[in-house]
């Protein structure tokens, strides 16, 4: 069976992925905002699994991070909340995080507890691409769990050209250089950066993430990928109303 | 077996380059040019000559004969608080100002915990006419007020880091995030040997220059170059790097590392990352570093603001599981009474962080032959205020 992620590629739709902090705002969130999100017809979800020194966020991450740990988040808490997930979440659920929590509990461990669990794939911006290859790459695989890779602006051609083959899901195109919750907008530099993108004619679709906060922005990101992001913006709504007003979000992007 | 990096920035298992991809084409830039830029004859050039007529190096090489009468051994101290700006910092500063120049940059960040970092790295580009910022925990900044007043007298904007814990570890995000944000104009100057690959391999040869003035420096006076030990304070580890390089793979001289014990190692107020560590990824490295079981990083403490860092360079991570560096944890209480002891016998106020060196001559039993080399990293000027509610002077 193909693992959730790449089914859901195939579907011809945008694809609107939503990420959260788990345990923010509240630490039992967890189940209930996956759930929320599927209900109002978000394709992807990332479950941020929260870390003390999160290097490549923004101040809206950060603190939701701090607030999950402050909370109580743990990762074998996070397991624990999501062990029943798949038997009312359909979509394709990613873990996103940060390498040392994962490598503490131990990778096989970690990568065969997202399989028992129903986790599709992981993102860990700071496990390297020739890491990852030499010593995960196979454990990742025997645990059916996509590897979600980061590309940038200041990519080279050549090496989006490694990590499109070394990754089975999508690519995870950052708009622009900057950590998450910029809000610069989508002008000339980032539609040059997608066509240069689009003309490599890469075998994984990519999905735009950073910058992401409104319908506008969604539509522009999604013109020529396969799919956009949204991390910081969906924090905010949720520090301001709350976790009974997903569906509110939800429509304001599409 | 190497104690030093190798290409890919190993140190044994430690070491690495743990980075977000948006970071990937800064430390790669760095990575490819800087052992040649570090080769060129003019690099060399201009390196050599600031840091013998800015720097004021050679820095002595001191037979202290109260302290070894005292200790009854032959003690020498290097002395690099006679460095400019007070401490050894500047000779990495000096070296990476150089490195920006010749990559092309036109911006400087750094991070600083107690702010000599920040002043040494607002020194250098004062020097060479280069903006700088400066990343500093709110809280250090409220504690180290003389030295933010430094680095603005110097030119520099310090910004306060508001994340985390607001200390060194949250100011060093917060310059690798400026970083993630200004790919292109700008060079961040690392403090320590610590980060991703090439910095530890690149601050560790800057700092060498320590090691080797030791070598011809002790050959003068004693006819031989090398010491029977070597004894350096480690927080990330970037004097304790330079006083062992050129020493690291001669079996015959000892290595002895000093941590942070805080208010006793296991008190729960402690950086003796060593001792309380466990292999994990600290700021792009893969080192030993203080986390709970859960892998997140927790806070370290020492009374000297320059040992408190949760993690320790890779270089010295391997140094501590090969064995081949002895490591001893030495508390506040310890430092404090080596740093007062070294006013009385020698007539040198030492940085906290170096007066923790000192404090092992209490627990080491030397023979009276043994030369003793010790790191005299800084001087205690900055540090004056601590001594002064410590000793109630």
């Amino acid at each position: 069976m193909k693992n959730r992620i790449q089914h859901k590629l195939k579907e011809d739709k945008k694809i609107l992925s939503i990420y959260f902090t788990a345990g923010y705002p509240a630490l039992n969130d967890t189940v209930r905002i996956i759930g929320e999100l599927e209900k109002n017809g978000v394709d992807l979800i990332e479950i941020g699994l929260p870390f003390s020194d999160p290097l490549a966020d923004g101040p809206t991450i950060q603190e939701s991070s701090t607030t999950a740990l402050n909370n109580g988040m743990h990762t074998e808490l996070l397991f624990e909340q999501l062990k029943d997930i798949r038997k009312t979440v359909s979509i394709p659920l990613i873990i996103m995080g940060y390498f040392n929590p994962v490598f503490q509990y131990g990778v096989e461990d970690f990568c065969q507890r997202c399989q028992e669990i129903g986790i599709d794939g992981l993102i860990l911006p700071d496990l390297p691409l020739d890491v990852y290859l030499k010593d995960y790459a196979s454990i990742f695989k025997k645990y059916g769990l996509v590897n979600v890779f980061l590309i940038t602006p200041q990519t080279s051609a050549e090496r989006i050209k490694e990590i499109d083959e070394a990754s089975d899901g999508f690519i995870y195109m950052v708009s622009s250089a900057s950590t998450t919750g910029a809000t610069e907008g989508f002008g000339l530099a980032q539609q040059n950066y997608f066509a240069r993108i689009t003309a490599l004619e890469l075998k994984n679709p990519q999905i735009v993430g950073f910058g992401i906060n409104n319908s506008e922005t969604f539509q522009k990101a999604t013109q020529s990928a396969a799919g956009a992001i949204i991390g910081s913006a969906f924090i905010k709504h949720l520090t301001i109303n709350g976790v009974d007003s997903i569906s509110d979000f939800i429509k304001t992007i599409r | 077996m190497s104690y030093n990096a190798d290409e890919k920035g190993y140190y044994g298992e430690f070491g690495g380059a743990f980075i977000p991809e948006m970071l990937y084409p800064n430390t790669e830039e760095l990575r490819q040019n800087y052992l040649r830029i570090m080769e060129e004859p003019s690099f060399k050039k201009e390196f050599d000559q600031l840091l013998k007529d800015y720097v004021g190096r050679p820095t002595p090489l001191y037979f202290a004969e109260r302290l070894s009468k005292k200790y009854n051994a032959k003690i020498y101290l290097k002395r690099e608080d006679l460095c400019h700006t007070g401490a050894h910092k500047v000779n990495n500063t000096i070296g990476q100002i150089l490195m920006a120049k010749k990559l092309g940059k036109n911006r400087i960040i750094a991070e600083t915990g107690a702010g000599q970092h920040g002043v040494a790295t607002a020194t250098v580009c004062a020097l060479m006419g280069i903006e700088c910022v400066v990343y500093m925990g709110e809280i250090d900044i409220a504690r180290q007020a003389p030295n933010v007043a430094r680095m603005k007298m110097l030119g520099a904007e310090v910004r306060p880091a508001l994340s985390g814990s607001r200390t060194l570890k949250d100011a060093t995000n917060e310059a690798i995030r400026d970083w993630i944000n200004n790919p292109v104009d700008t060079h961040y100057i690392i403090g320590s040997v610590v980060g991703p690959h090439p910095y530890p391999d690149m601050v560790a040869r800057f700092q060498s220059v320590i090691s080797e003035e030791i070598k011809w420096q002790l050959k003068e006076k004693e006819g031989v170059e090398n010491p029977n030990y070597i004894v350096a304070c480690v927080g990330g580890g970037s004097n304790a790097a330079g006083a062992y390089y050129h020493y690291l793979d001669n079996p015959a001289v000892n290595i002895i590392a000093v941590e942070a014990a805080g208010k006793g190692v296991h008190s729960g107020e402690s950086a003796a990352t060593s001792a309380l560590g466990k292999m994990g990824i600290i700021h792009g490295s893969k080192t030993l570093l203080m986390q709970t079981e859960d892998g997140q990083i927790t806070e370290p403490y020492s009374i000297s603001a320059g040992l408190d860092y949760p993690g320790v360079g890779p270089m010295h991570a391997h140094l501590f599981t090969t064995g081949r560096a002895e490591f001893i944890s030495i508390t506040d209480d310890e430092a404090m009474k080596a740093g007062l002891m070294m006013c009385k016998l020698e007539g040198i106020i030492p940085a906290i962080e170096s007066s923790h060196a000192f404090a092992i001559l209490d627990h080491k039993k030397f023979n009276p032959n043994d030369i003793v080399v010790i790191n005299l990293s800084g001087r205690g000027d900055k540090d004056l205020d601590t001594y002064i509610d410590y000793f109630e002077l």
